[in-house]
């Protein structure tokens, strides 16, 4: 599938993010490999959301690396970038998934519009087709194509993080980052999201970092797991083992505190 | 000429200042170079950013003319053209070929420009991604970044509600292949006479305290879609007084019957023409024209 899966796309090296005298995220090291979904878990303010804030270049790493390969197999530093290569990064490889809708679409204009950014981004630059990419995206993602024309406010809360998603898989990007998607929503909703990302996941073969506080998220989802506490990586591992085997007091409390699934 | 005043108003520092400000817009195609915009002898939105653009390049041998929408005869127009008047004593005139400086309010003369001709246009509001920005900053980021695909973004909306480009007026164009631009709301008929053109092109925003500017033979073209190219307005109609079907014409109403005719909205051209022996098209059709038949 990818010309060098046997190369991690994301390697992080001694990642440190400090907030005055204190330190956020201190001394993260993993590797992320092609097609591989790595979730992150932790307690509010363990530092999940500045990691990922980190590794998709919207905020300054203090310490450490972060190296990604790009799509022609050069790695670059993320924390050496200049802000010009970042956001062509934001807008081409990668995807940004927020876990507030606001926070990811524009609320400005129609869901077709949304989608179609990217592609015009890239240089898309023929209506037609943009409109077909855009409804095939939104069909993909459960949204009815006669819906292409509505403002994101008329959609439901799911309807909006599901056009998050489409906005930002119609340009397939090779690394997306989540941070909670499926967090502000119903139950019932969050399944079935889980579900259709699931499958996405898989037949694009996407790299996923995937920020969560739900254990069930993590196991449905991830290939392997980062146990987040106080900045620190408490463990790391892959998914099934890490739930089933916690190694360290803090997983094994983590684990235990949450219905077994 | 009015005793007491500096010439062309503005003191010696302040046109510096200001000339400053245009060299760099010159050197950076299409980028907006903030200057330090002073009080001028009328509101805001009566042009005076041109104004202090005019008041900075003017020299004694210069011959300006001033337009409105296309007529030199309008209250803007000829109030900005006597205050020059009063405080430079330069010679003013209403012909395109004549004027080394042409400021303007809406349009473009139809009249081609040549080399060594500097228009100056008086803008309202120059950031083009201010409708979807507020922030400056974000926009500053945004055009450092060339990130400019939101303006697409506002295409495909136009498209997707009307089935065609609405946007008529201060349509957007990118210059020398970099800077998003807004070109002061000329009618798009007026943006292919940017491209390319011998004359020297400046822009000045009082009340944003922006200049840009076009230098000569500088590549501007106008954002659109492959499948819904840049179309210029059309009209069935030719004008009314002097026939021309190659010129912007304005919709006017003639008596209270509401009867209406189309004229060019550049009345140096229309006059021009019809000194040349140029009139009405032999049988006028009934005032039917619709902008943008093609579409
Ligand atoms: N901009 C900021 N300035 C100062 N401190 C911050 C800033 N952003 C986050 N922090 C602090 O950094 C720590 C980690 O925050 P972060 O948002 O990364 O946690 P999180 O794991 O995502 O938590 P949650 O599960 O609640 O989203 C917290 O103590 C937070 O207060
Ligand atoms: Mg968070």
């Amino acid at each position: 599938m990818n010309a060098n899966s046997d190369e991690p796309i994301l390697r992080v090296e001694g990642l440190r993010k400090n907030f005055g005298s204190r330190a956020v995220c201190d001394d993260i090291s993993f590797e992320l490999w092609p097609g591989e979904v790595l979730a992150v878990v932790g307690e509010s303010g363990a530092g999940k959301t500045s990691l990922l804030k980190c590794l998709s270049g919207q905020t300054p790493i203090d310490a450490g690396h972060a190296h990604y390969r790009n799509a022609q197999g050069r790695e670059i530093d993320i924390a050496a970038s200049d802000e010009t290569l970042l956001k062509r990064l934001q807008r081409t490889e990668w995807g940004l998934i927020h876990q507030n809708p606001r926070d990811g679409l524009r609320f400005g204009v129609s869901a077709g519009a949304n989608v179609g950014e990217r592609l015009m981004a890239l240089g898309a630059r023929h209506y037609g087709n943009i409109r077909f990419e855009a409804t095939d995206w939104l069909q993909r993602l459960e949204i009815s194509g006669d819906r292409i024309d509505d403002l994101p406010s008329k959609f439901s809360g799911g309807m909006q993080q599901r056009l998050q998603i489409a906005r930002n898989l119609v340009t397939k990007p090779r690394l997306v980052f989540m941070d909670e998607p499926t967090g502000g929503l119903d139950v019932s909703v969050q399944a079935r999201l889980l579900d259709l990302l699931r499958v996405l996941v898989r037949d694009l073969g996407l790299a996923a970092v995937l920020v969560t506080h739900d254990l069930a998220v993590a196991r449905l989802l991830g290939d392997r797991l980062l146990v987040m506490k106080d900045g620190k990586a408490v463990e790391l591992g892959l998914v099934d083992q890490v739930l089933d085997d916690p190694q360290t007091p803090y997983a094994q409390l983590l684990v235990s505190s949450v219905l077994q699934i | 000429m009015i005793e007491g005043y500096n010439f062309a108003y503005l003191d010696e520092q302040t046109k510096r200042m200001i000339r400053r400000a245009l060299l760099k817009a010159v050197a950076i195609p299409g980028y907006q170079v903030p200057f330090a915009s002073r009080e001028m002898p009328l509101p805001y939105g009566w042009g005076t950013g041109g104004i202090q653009v005019t008041a900075a390049i003017v020299g004694r041998s210069d011959v300006l003319k001033v337009i409105d929408q296309g007529a030199d005869d309008t209250t803007n127009a000829v109030s900005i053209r006597r205050l020059f008047a009063n405080t430079t004593d330069v010679a003013t005139t209403e012909r395109t070929e004549e004027a080394t400086i042409i400021q303007t309010r809406h349009r473009i003369p139809e009249a081609a420009l040549r080399e060594g001709q500097i228009m100056v246009f008086q803008v309202p509001i120059p950031e083009p991604l201010r409708w979807l920005e507020p922030r400056e900053a974000e926009t500053r980021r945004m055009h450092a970044h060339a990130d400019y695909s939101v303006m697409h973004v506002k295409l495909y909306e136009d498209v997707a509600r009307f089935g065609h480009i609405a946007t008529g007026y201060d349509y957007p164009v990118v210059v020398d292949g970099r800077y998003l631009m807004k070109p002061s709301p000329i009618p798009k008929f007026d943006n292919p006479k940017l491209d390319r053109s011998p004359a020297l092109m400046l822009f000045g925003a009082g009340r944003e305290k922006r200049i840009y500017a076009v230098p000569p033979y500088t590549a501007v073209r106008s954002l659109d879609f492959e499948d819904h190219p840049f179309r210029i307005e059309k009209w069935d109609e030719s004008c009314a007084l002097c026939g021309a079907s190659d010129s912007f014409l304005d919709e006017i109403v003639v008596d209270d019957s509401n009867k209406r005719m189309f004229v060019c909205s550049d009345s140096d051209y229309c006059q021009t023409r019809r000194a040349h022996g140029h009139g009405p098209a032999a049988e006028a059709k009934p005032a039917t024209a619709t902008k943008d038949a093609a579409e």
